[in-house]
C-alpha cells in the first residue's frame, strides 16, 4: 500500500475523534502525509461518530471513500461502513458487541476490563490491535501511547498491548521515513496564527464549528497571556471587541453563519469607524441553523457584503492548516494596517479537519505597531492622507481627543450631516482599496499548481483546494485557488486561466457563488460543480467526475 | 480646541431639554477631577444613539460614538482593555432599556468599571417621541396610538436583582445633586448606573410632577439592600408615587477583569507558547 484510508467509528461519546488523532500520529511517525476528517452528529452521547484518517505519500487534504482498514467499535459502525470496503480490506471488530463473520474480533471490552480500565479505553485496545496489523513494533507504538495518553499512561500501555498481542491478521504498512510534519487542525491554526501575528484578545459565543478556537486560546490564555472571553451574545461578542481595538488592542471574534449575522450592524460599525478587527467565520450548513456539525462554503456573498452601507474590508479563505495559520495572521496584521475588519474564512471541514504541516511552515510573523505615541499638531483620529490611512491612537493620549464615530463625521470625528465632509469621508476611505489590492497581491493571493500548462482549469476555494490540488495532479490539469477573494484579485486570476479551454469550478453551495464572482469579474466558469449535502466530495468522486466531462 | 471642555459643534438639543443639565454635570465632574490629578485624557465617553448620544460631539474628551442599544458593551472592551481609564457611558432608555437591555444586565451582573447614565426622558427624542421601556402606561406616541396597556420597567429594581453594585437615581432640575451622584459613581470601584429622570421638552415634560414627588430620603441606608428594594418600589415609573433620589444602593465587589491588559501583556509569551505547542506536536 503506498496510501491507506482507515475508518474508526463508535457511538458519540466513545472518544472516535481523540481515536483518529492517534491513528493519524501513528500514520505520521511512519512517514506519511494524514488528512482526518470527523463527522459527528449535533449530539453528546449516542448518536453514530466517525474519523476517516487518510495516509498518503504525498500532501493530502481530502478522503476516499473506500476504506483500507474498518475499525467497528460498534455493530452500527459495521452495518454502515462494510460496503465501503475495498476487496482487501481489513476490518477489526470489537467482538464483544459486533458480530461479524468477517475480519478480526478482538474482545475490546473483556481486555478493558480485565485491565480495570474505563470504557472509553476500548480504544485504546482498538489502537493496539490496529498497530499490530500494520506491522508496527511494540515499541513504537508504545512510545506514541505514552506521548498522547499523559493520563494513566501505565493502564492504557497494558491495554494496547494485550490486543497488540491478540491481534494476528496484517495489513502491513511500511514505515517510509522521518514524520513529515506535525499534525494541526484548522481551528488550532488559526489560533496559532493569530497568536503569532501579536493576538491580544478574542472574544466569541460558542458556535461549532467555531468553538475549537475559543477552546484553545481560553484554554491557553494562562501560557500566552492574552484575554479570552465568552459574553452574552454575539452582538456583545463584536461589540466587546471593537471597544478593546479602540482602547488599542489587537482584537479577533470567531462564530459560524447565525452568530455572524447578529455581528453585521457593529460591522459595519467597523466600516465607519475604521475600527480593525479580523472575524473568524467558520461556515456549516445553512440557511438558519442548518446541520451544525456538517459544512458548507455558502456564507461567501454575506461575507462580501455583510453590514450596511459601502466600505472597505478584506476576506480570505485558507484550504489548509498551512494556509489557516499564515493567513490568520495575514488577517490580523492588514486589517490593523489598514483599519478595516478583515474576514477569514473557514469551514468545517477545514477547521475541525486534521492536517499534515511540516512545522517550518509555522513562521510567526511579529506584529508591527501601528499606534501614534504622541501628537504634534492637532490630533485628528479621520486625518485625510495619501493612502486613506489615518493615524491611530488609543486612549490616554496626552494633549490628543479621539474621537472614534460611527455616524458620518469629519476628520476630527464629530458628527456631521452636510453633504461636501460626507462625501469627502468615503473618499478618504475608499482610497485604501487600491492599497489594500496591492498589498494582497504581495502575498500571493492566489495559488497554482498541479499542472501548470494544461488549459483544463479546476476552480476551488477554503476547503476543497488541497482536494482540487490532488485531483489535478492525478489528471494532470491545472488547479486554482483564491485564498484573497476580496478585493477580488482579478489581475492573478486572469493570468491564471489565460489559456483556458475548459474551467470546473468545486464548491460547496447550490448557487456557486464563487463561480458568480468569477464570471463577474469577466471569468467565464464552464462548468460549475456544486455539493450541498453538507459532506466535502472525496477524491474518487471528484476524479470520477473530472474524468467523465474532460474534453 | 483641546482646551475647551464644550467643543464647537453646534448644540441641536430643544430650549429647555434636560440634556444641558446633563452635559454641565459631567463638565463639572471632569473639572473637579482633573484639579484631583486625573487627567483629561484618562477619561472616555461613551454614546449610543439618541438625542443623549450628541454629548459625545458636544464635549471635548475622547468618545466612541457607538450603536443604539450597544455602547455598555464597547464600554466592557475598553474596560477589559484599559482597567485604569474612567469610562463613562451615555445612555438613552429606549436605548439601553430596550435595545441594549442584555448588555446593561450583563455589565452589572459582572461589575465591570464604569460609570452609566441612563438619560431617562421615557420616549424615544430623536425619533419622535415614541413609548419606551419606562413610559407610563396610558402613554401614547406614534407607535401606539391605540393601545397603552403595558407596564413600565422599573429600571432600579431590574439593576438592584442584575446585581448592580451602584444604584442611584437623580433628575435634571437637580443639577447640584445630579454632579454630586455622578462624580461618586465614578468613584465608585465596579459598575456604577445612574438612572436620570430627563425633562424631555418637546415630547415629555414632567417637570411639575418629579418637581413635586421627588425628594431626597434623610435615612436611607445605601448599604441595605432589602431597603434599597423597598426605596425603589415607591415610584414603579407611572405617575404617582414618590420618587427618591440619590445612592439607592452600593456594595464592594470584585471588580471585572479578564486575563492580562494588553499594555502588560507580553509578545514573548505568545511566540513562546507557538513554540512550545508546535514542539510538542512533532
Ligand atoms: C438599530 C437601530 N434601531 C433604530 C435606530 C433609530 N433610533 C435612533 S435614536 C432612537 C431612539 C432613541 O431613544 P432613546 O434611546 O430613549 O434616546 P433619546 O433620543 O430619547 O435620548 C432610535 C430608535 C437606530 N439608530 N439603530
Ligand atoms: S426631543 Fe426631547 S430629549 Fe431630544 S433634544 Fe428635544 S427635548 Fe431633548
Ligand atoms: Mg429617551
Amino acid at each position: 500500500m503506498n496510501e491507506c484510508s482507515v475508518l474508526i467509528g463508535g457511538k458519540a461519546g466513545d472518544g472516535i475523534n481523540v481515536a483518529g488523532q492517534i491513528i493519524a500520529r501513528i500514520f505520521t511517525s511512519l512517514g506519511y502525509y494524514v488528512y482526518m476528517y470527523y463527522d459527528y452528529p449535533s449530539l453528546i452521547r449516542g448518536g453514530h461518530n466517525f474519523s476517516m484518517i487518510r495516509a498518503c505519500t504525498h500532501p493530502v487534504g481530502a478522503y476516499r471513500s473506500e476504506i483500507d482498514i474498518l475499525l467497528a467499535m460498534d455493530p452500527t459502525t459495521l452495518r454502515r461502513h462494510q460496503t465501503k470496503c475495498k476487496p482487501d480490506a481489513l476490518i477489526i471488530y470489537n467482538s464483544d458487541t459486533v458480530q461479524s463473520d468477517t475480519g478480526s474480533g478482538v474482545p475490546l471490552k473483556t481486555i478493558v476490563e480485565q485491565n480495570k480500565g474505563l470504557a472509553i479505553m476500548e480504544n485504546t485496545a482498538m489502537i493496539g490491535a490496529l498497530a499490530s496489523a500494520l506491522g508496527m513494533e511494540w515499541d513504537a507504538i508504545a512510545s506514541i501511547i505514552t506521548h498522547e495518553m499523559r493520563k494513566s499512561t501505565e493502564k492504557n500501555l497494558d491495554i494496547a498491548r494485550a490486543a497488540f498481542q491478540l491481534q494476528a491478521e496484517k495489513k502491513e504498512l511500511r514505515r517510509i521515513g522521518e514524520s513529515p510534519g506535525i499534525l494541526i487542525s484548522g481551528n488550532e491554526a488559526v489560533s496559532l496564527g493569530l497568536l503569532s501575528a501579536g493576538l491580544n484578545g478574542y472574544i466569541a459565543y460558542p458556535m461549532s464549528p467555531s468553538s475549537g478556537i475559543l477552546h484553545f486560546l481560553a484554554a491557553s490564555s494562562h501560557e500566552t497571556g492574552i484575554q479570552v472571553f465568552h459574553p452574552e451574545s454575539e452582538i456583545a461578542v463584536i461589540t466587546i471587541a471593537e471597544g478593546m481595538a479602540y482602547a488599542g488592542a489587537k482584537a479577533a471574534v470567531g462564530t459560524s453563519g447565525g452568530g455572524f449575522c447578529l455581528m453585521t450592524e457593529a460591522l459595519s460599525m467597523a466600516g465607519m469607524a475604521e475600527i480593525p478587527l479580523t472575524v473568524i467565520l467558520a461556515q456549516r450548513s445553512g440557511p438558519s441553523t442548518g446541520t451544525p456539525t456538517y459544512t458548507a462554503q455558502s456564507d461567501l456573498h454575506f461575507a462580501i457584503h455583510a453590514g450596511h452601507g459601502d466600505f472597505p474590508r478584506f476576506v480570505f479563505a485558507p484550504g489548509d492548516s498551512q494556509q489557516a495559520f499564515e493567513w490568520a495572521g495575514h488577517a490580523l496584521s492588514l486589517s490593523w494596517q489598514f483599519q478595516v475588519p478583515s474576514i477569514l474564512m473557514t469551514d468545517k471541514t477545514l477547521a475541525e479537519g486534521l492536517y499534515t504541516v511540516p512545522p517550518e511552515f509555522l513562521q510567526a510573523h511579529p506584529p508591527d505597531s501601528v499606534l501614534v505615541t504622541e501628537v504634534r499638531e492637532e490630533y485628528r483620529r479621520y486625518q485625510d492622507t495619501d493612502d486613506g490611512i489615518s493615524p491611530y491612537a488609543s486612549p490616554p493620549l496626552s494633549g490628543a481627543v479621539i474621537k472614534g464615530n460611527s455616524k458620518s463625521h469629519d476628520e476630527r470625528g464629530m458628527s456631521v450631516d452636510e453633504a461636501a465632509p460626507i462625501s469627502a469621508m468615503t473618499l478618504k476611505q475608499m482610497k485604501k482599496i487600491r492599497f489594500m489590492e496591492e498589498a494582497v497581491s504581495q502575498l500571493n493571493p492566489v495559488h497554482i499548481s498541479g499542472n501548470a500548462d494544461s488549459d483544463v482549469c479546476l476552480i476551488s476555494w477554503g476547503s476543497n483546494a488541497p482536494l482540487c490540488r490532488e485531483a489535478a495532479q492525478t489528471l494532470g490539469i491545472k488547479s486554482i485557488q483564491p485564498i484573497v477573494i476580496h478585493p477580488f484579485p482579478e489581475q492573478e486570476m486572469h493570468a491564471a486561466v489565460k489559456d483556458s479551454a475548459m474551467t470546473f469550478l468545486l464548491e460547496d453551495n447550490y448557487s456557486g457563488q464563487l463561480a458568480d464572482i468569477c464570471e463577474a469579474h469577466g471569468i467565464s466558469i464552464n462548468i460549475r460543480l456544486p455539493r450541498f449535502d453538507g459532506r466535502p466530495c472525496t477524491i474518487d468522486q471528484l476524479i470520477e467526475n473530472l474524468r467523465g466531462r474532460i474534453k | 480646541m483641546t482646551q475647551q471642555l464644550i467643543t464647537d459643534a453646534q448644540n441641536t438639543w430643544c430650549p429647555g431639554c434636560g440634556n444641558f443639565a446633563i452635559q454641565h454635570a459631567i463638565k463639572d465632574v471632569i473639572l473637579r477631577l482633573e484639579s484631583e490629578g486625573i487627567p483629561r485624557e484618562m477619561i472616555v465617553l461613551v454614546a449610543g444613539i439618541g438625542c443623549h448620544a450628541k454629548m459625545a460631539d458636544y464635549l471635548n474628551i475622547n468618545s466612541l460614538y457607538t450603536l443604539h442599544g450597544r455602547a455598555v458593551s464597547f464600554a466592557t472592551g475598553i474596560c477589559m482593555t484599559n482597567p485604569d481609564l474612567h469610562v463613562i457611558c451615555c445612555l438613552g432608555d429606549g436605548d439601553t432599556y430596550a435595545e441594549g437591555i442584555a448588555h446593561l444586565l450583563f455589565a452589572a451582573k459582572r461589575n465591570v468599571n464604569m460609570t452609566v447614565l441612563v438619560h431617562n426622558n421615557r420616549v424615544y427624542g430623536l425619533t419622535g417621541g415614541q413609548v419606551t421601556p419606562t413610559s407610563p402606561t396610558g402613554y401614547h406616541g406614534k407607535s401606539n396610538p391605540y393601545e397603552s396597556t403595558e407596564i413600565s420597567f422599573n429600571p432600579l429594581s431590574l439593576l438592584l436583582s442584575a446585581g448592580c453594585s451602584f444604584v442611584a437615581r437623580g433628575y435634571t432640575q437637580r443639577q447640584k445633586e445630579l454632579t454630586e451622584l455622578i462624580y461618586a459613581g465614578i468613584k465608585h470601584s465596579g459598575f456604577s448606573c445612574i438612572d436620570i429622570l430627563q425633562i424631555c421638552a418637546t415630547f415629555m415634560n414632567k417637570t411639575k410632577e418629579y418637581d413635586e414627588q421627588t425628594y431626597i430620603p434623610d435615612d436611607h441606608d445605601p448599604e441595605d439592600f432589602d431597603a434599597a428594594c423597598r426605596l425603589v418600589r415607591e415610584y414603579p415609573y407611572t405617575t404617582s408615587g414618590k420618587i427618591a433620589l440619590g445612592v439607592v444602593y452600593r456594595e464592594k465587589r470584585e471588580v471585572f477583569h479578564v486575563g492580562t491588559p494588553y499594555k502588560q501583556q507580553e509578545y514573548s509569551n505568545t511566540e513562546l507558547f507557538v513554540r512550545r505547542f508546535i514542539d510538542g506536536r512533532r
